[in-house]
């Protein structure tokens, strides 16, 4: 089975007065196929919504590749998008500013529904849109501001599937919404991506939630994936020590109050990194080996970027704990 | 002894476009010396708006009924002098965006000397020590520095631990903290949770904590409060609440959030939205949402009943709620 999104070694470089050249991603490769739900985890800052929009088309990598399909997605520019890249469509994190406050519903789902279809067809795909998000006909005749957070992002939803895509990229499509429309929107679009057999890169700060909904989970921090693997493997035995610190960061529900792990440190500023391993200065297994960037070792089904994971580095350390 | 704040049968109106809207019904609670207690619940359930009402912040024209006393004072008979006594010096409040709390153009230290000056007539000496004494409390690295750069130049974890030692300034007893964590990072949300907790332990502040993460009221609290639609639900310690709860809404909240175990696929949406102010159904709030809704269910709102010892329920059906595996 070919990769139905294929991101080959993306560097994502931006210019700034006073900072200089900030690497916002630093070489990143990332497969999605159809049907499979990829999560994409890190913190605020280490890249993970530059990688979304150069994977989408919305600004061009300074290095590297994003294949959609087998078709190289060239950046969009003022002219439309070839049809094949029509299929590749993104939900953004803010329903409040991804809808036009001054078009109806059903006026925005109609943009999206392909020219193919004409006269009464049209009215009656943006009704089969409305219904597959789980919202009533009616909508179309409204506005964005009769609506609650979540009712919006089910409608942004129905925008994204108006063009009948292949494959979502969803950039942290429920951080706005609350606990209980989060679990709707988040099933929603697992539901979407098992009946369509679409692709999904589902982009998220949340380590658990993505650990509810993504069959392979890949970790970034600072520009680069630290560590790939099949979702459950990698909460169940991570191979990279800050996979373990998000881990151990996540609060859990327990009969007595039991504080989460903290993580040593802050964040480095990208335009700043650290040389070699960029979570050594906060790592604590971080030993000599460190000094040089650790590559990404496949591990048999995964992969993680860490020296501990190198037979022959490894061997002469004595683990920390 | 008395609990350092008690609140009683608070209610509070706000005025709307077609009518006044009750917001808050019938709240209780209550936070002893050096406790650390949880406030939960969605959005519009109305714990900021009990934040608002506990430091005199409410929008003019709303009507307050019930009492809330802090230290033996009577919150809700107060002048504009009298909170001025008590905001900072005795309740303090952490907001959830520490860049739109903190003053852009004025220097940390200066936001947090001004503080001390105009409370504790403290000079600027003592003042400039007091604050590096709070930043070093905070942990910020290098305290001296930091009293010398603006809010931009820190990550947010940093503004953050500096919103904190600006409420810390005047020594309150009472930190309310409003959903503190929620724009922050899991890691860097684990260092806020434990300096609350060293907070507590070194200097018996109490801590209310609002938050709408079930799992940051585990981790923090040790008494928890529900809230939905203005109206606390279920009340009782955190351990026990979370893990075996007696609302129907306390539970279904549990069974919407990611789990974190090898369960996966298990997100279990809450069906339909919270009412909004003024449109609550005349029984109880939760009842068209409600997996166990009875007939009785919509007659009337349930009182908040004791049920065991520190636990309390308004709910007149009281299901057997399964508890599911963390």
């Amino acid at each position: 089975m070919s990769d139905l999104l294929e991101i080959s070694d993306v560097e994502v470089e931006y210019r700034s007065r006073g900072r200089g050249r900030v690497r916002a991603v630093a070489g990143v490769s990332l497969q999605v196929a159809s049907g499979q739900v990829v999560g994409l985890v890190g913190e605020s800052g280490c890249g993970k919504s530059s990688l979304a929009r150069v994977a989408v088309g919305l600004t061009p990598p300074s290095a590297g590749a994003v294949r959609f399909a087998g078709q190289p997605v060239t950046p969009l520019g003022w002219r439309r998008r070839p049809d094949t890249e029509i299929g590749l469509q993104m939900v953004f994190q803010n329903p409040y500013a991804s809808l036009n406050p001054r078009r109806t519903i059903g006026a925005q789902l109609l943009d999206g529904v392909p020219s193919t279809l004409a006269g009464a067809a049209r009215r009656e795909r943006v009704r089969e849109l409305l219904d597959r998000v789980g919202m009533p006909g009616t909508a179309a005749d409204r506005y964005p501001h009769q609506f609650s957070g979540g009712q919006r992002q089910r409608l942004a939803i129905a925008r994204a599937l108006a063009p009948q895509p292949r494959m979502i990229i969803a950039d942290e499509p429920v951080t706005a919404l609350d606990a209980s429309s989060q679990a709707q929107v988040v099933n929603l679009l697992v539901e979407l991506v098992r009946d369509l057999d679409m692709g999904m890169l589902f982009i998220s700060h949340d380590l658990a939630l993505v650990h509810e909904i993504a069959d392979v989970t890949a970790v970034m921090y600072l520009g680069r994936i630290v560590e790939t693997a099949p979702t459950r493997e990698l909460w169940r035995s991570p191979r990279h020590p800050y996979t373990r610190a998000l881990i151990d960061a996540v609060p859990r529900i327990s009969t007595t109050p039991a504080l989460p792990a903290t993580l040593a440190g802050e964040v480095p500023d990208p335009a700043n990194a650290p040389t070699g391993c960029r979570f050594r200065p906060r790592c604590s297994h971080a030993f000599a080996p460190c000094g040089d960037q650790p590559p990404t070792l496949e591990l048999g089904g995964r992969s993680a970027a860490c020296w501990l994971n190198d037979p022959t580095t490894a061997a002469a350390v004595v683990p920390a704990n | 002894m008395a609990p350092l704040l008690d609140v009683d049968s608070l209610a509070v109106t706000l005025p709307g476009p077609r009518g006044p809207l009750p917001i808050l019904h019938d709240v209780s609670l209550s936070v002893d010396e050096g406790e650390l207690v949880g406030i939960a619940g969605e959005s519009g359930c109305g714990k900021s708006l009990t934040a608002q009402t506990l430091l005199g912040l409410l929008p003019a024209g709303a009507k307050v009924t019930g009492s809330a006393r802090f230290a033996g004072t009577d919150l809700l008979g107060l002048d504009n002098r009298g909170w001025q006594r008590v905001r900072g010096a005795g309740i303090a409040m952490v907001f959830q965006d520490p860049t739109a709390a903190l003053h852009p153009m004025l220097t940390v230290g200066r936001q947090l000397t001004e503080h001390m000056r105009v409370h504790l007539r403290m000079d600027r000496r003592a003042a400039t020590r007091r604050a590096v004494e709070l930043l070093d409390q905070v942990r910020i690295p290098d305290p001296e520095r930091a009293l010398r750069a603006y809010p931009h130049q820190f990550s947010g974890g940093m503004r953050q631990r500096a919103a904190i030692a600006i409420a810390l300034a005047a020594r309150p007893r009472l930190l309310i903290a409003d959903e503190p964590t929620t724009a922050l990072d899991v890691t860097v949300q684990a260092g806020i949770l434990a300096l609350l907790d060293r907070l507590r332990t070194e200097t018996g502040l109490a801590v209310a904590f609002i938050t709408h993460d079930l799992g940051v009221l585990s981790a923090l609290t040790t008494r928890g409060y529900v809230f939905y639609a203005g109206r606390v639900v279920e009340t009782g310690p955190t351990g026990a609440l979370l893990t075996a709860p007696a609302h129907p809404y306390t539970s279904a909240l549990l069974g919407a959030r990611p789990h974190g175990t090898q369960t996966v696929g298990t997100l279990r949406p809450i069906p339909g939205s919270p009412p909004a102010p003024g449109e609550a159904p005349p029984g109880c709030p939760f009842e068209p949402r409600c997996r166990h809704a009875e007939p009785e269910c919509g007659t009337a709102p349930p009182r908040l009943d004791p049920v065991a010892v520190d636990r309390s329920v308004a709910c007149v059906v009281r299901p057997h709620l399964e508890v599911a595996a963390r």
